[in-house]
């Protein structure tokens, strides 16, 4: 299959040519820049972008797959770019959020794509937003990137998307987990997920607490959703909040922003990753590695022709 | 390993007894590969189509049962009907000696019986994606 073959093909949603394109721009394999060119502005531009985002085992793919349900109960083509950890140890991983999505393998207006985060920290891989948009150039009206399960820090996906939904289930955390700093902070979405357990309502005033004090002190209106995800319950009017905010978002220019902002923290992350290579390769060069790691830092950067001191 | 390895280990068929793909499933993580699970039973077209969609070196199939003359073939089949006969498929489970040659003929590279070792796995798989 040539590279002009895969780009012509992901245009006529052709499931091999997608799969093709995505794994091409994951590997920087020949080609990947032809195919990153040819994609269409206006369609990524058009496509919605959700995050789903939380704990592990708080419910991410179950509800994702209720998610896709909902979509295709409207006829919209969906994508799904679902992260799991790579091993620390050996590279390698185990990508398992397709089991609970395998109803849709037959529907060609599924579209989904497991990826491993690659060493990446922040709860995505790199090339989930090529994959978004690969994904955007064949069609698909809505992406949900489904995050590996996260703990606190993990805000790539807050920057990458157009709105995120933070997912949460009793008896995971008290209410000083809900104080501290982090995603519960920045999550557009606040979704309390096997609402049937016990603990769901305390969660939900928690969760409500938490919109609150975001409304006083960032003037930012957070929604807090219940679901059952394995039941189907609250997912379509959760994919209803997803369309609302995202029409605030257009209406306020903060979706134009969004993107420009994820652009910007795009290209940042893969500059440092480019050049992560040859700064361990200096790094290893070096006799007798003493002195403040910062310093050795600064000195090594120097060396590349990278000017770094304040 | 510096490529990258992606495989899809799926259970075709009414057929439950996973714990031995899941077992192949891990060994490959712990050798560098990223393994896309698909759970149990699945037919071959949803195989096929995961398959083609998670742009896999190659496919295995694990069966207890005693299905796989069916059901080998037929994700082989729907791969090629796909346009994904580079997608290479082994096999494994409790199959009979006799069956090998037939699944090899129908487009099956590699069967494993019990008593195959993880290392012969493993390296099995690795055979297969280097030479794509």
């Amino acid at each position: 299959m040539n590279i002009s073959n895969v780009i012509e093909g992901v245009s006529r949603r052709d499931p091999r040519s997608i799969g093709r394109a995505i794994s091409i721009v994951e590997n920087h394999d020949p080609g990947a820049q032809a195919i990153l060119d040819s994609l269409d502005a206006e369609k990524i531009a058009a496509c919605l972008v959700v995050g789903i985002t939380g704990l592990p085992g708080a419910g991410k793919s179950t509800l994702t797959a209720q998610l896709i349900k909902e979509y295709r109960s409207q006829k919209k083509r969906i994508g799904i770019v679902a992260v799991d950890p790579s091993s620390p140890l050996s590279g390698g991983a185990l990508l398992g959020d397709r089991v609970r999505m395998m109803n849709h393998a037959l529907d060609r207006d599924v579209v989904i794509r497991s990826m491993a985060t690659r060493g990446r920290l922040g709860g995505v891989c790199g090339s989930a937003g090529a994959a978004v948009r690969i994904m955007a150039q064949s069609g698909c009206e809505v992406v949900l990137i489904e995050t590996v399960g996260v703990g606190q820090s993990e805000m790539d996906i807050v920057r990458m998307a157009d709105l995120t939904a933070m997912v949460l289930a009793p008896g995971l955390g008290d209410d000083i987990q809900a104080m501290k700093a982090g995603l519960l902070e920045v999550a557009d979405i606040l979704v309390v997920n096997k609402a049937d357990l016990r603990g769901a309502d305390a969660l939900v005033l928690d969760m409500e607490s938490v919109a609150q004090q975001r409304q006083e002190r960032q003037g930012r209106s957070t929604r807090v959703c219940s679901t059952i995800a394995n039941q189907g319950q609250g997912v379509a009017a959760l994919a209803q909040s997803f369309k609302e905010i995202n029409g605030q978002f257009q209406h306020s220019g903060e979706k134009a922003q969004r993107r420009l902002q994820a652009r910007r923290y795009e290209v940042i992350d893969w500059a440092v990753e480019l050049i992560r290579p040859r700064i361990a390769d200096r790094v290893a060069q070096k006799q007798g590695f003493c002195g403040d790691p910062m310093l050795l830092a600064q000195d090594i950067l120097a060396e590349l022709g990278v000017e770094s001191k304040k | 390993m510096s490529k990258k390895y992606r495989v899809l280990i799926g259970k075709p068929g009414l057929d439950g007894h996973d714990r031995g793909a899941k077992v192949i499933a891990q060994a490959l993580r712990d050798h560098g590969f990223e393994v896309i699970y698909t759970g149990i039973r699945r037919s071959p077209a949803e195989i096929a189509a995961a398959a083609v969609q998670e742009d896999v070196d190659a496919v295995g199939l694990s069966s207890l049962s005693g299905a796989h003359l069916r059901l080998f073939p037929a994700v082989v089949e729907e791969l090629a009907k796909a346009g994904a006969d580079d997608i290479v498929v082994v096999g494994g489970g409790v199959i009979p000696e006799d069956d090998i040659a037939t699944l090899k003929e129908a487009g099956v590279r590699e069967i494993f019986t019990p008593g195959a070792t993880l290392e012969d796995v493993v390296n099995a798989f690795q055979g297969v994606c280097e030479k794509k």
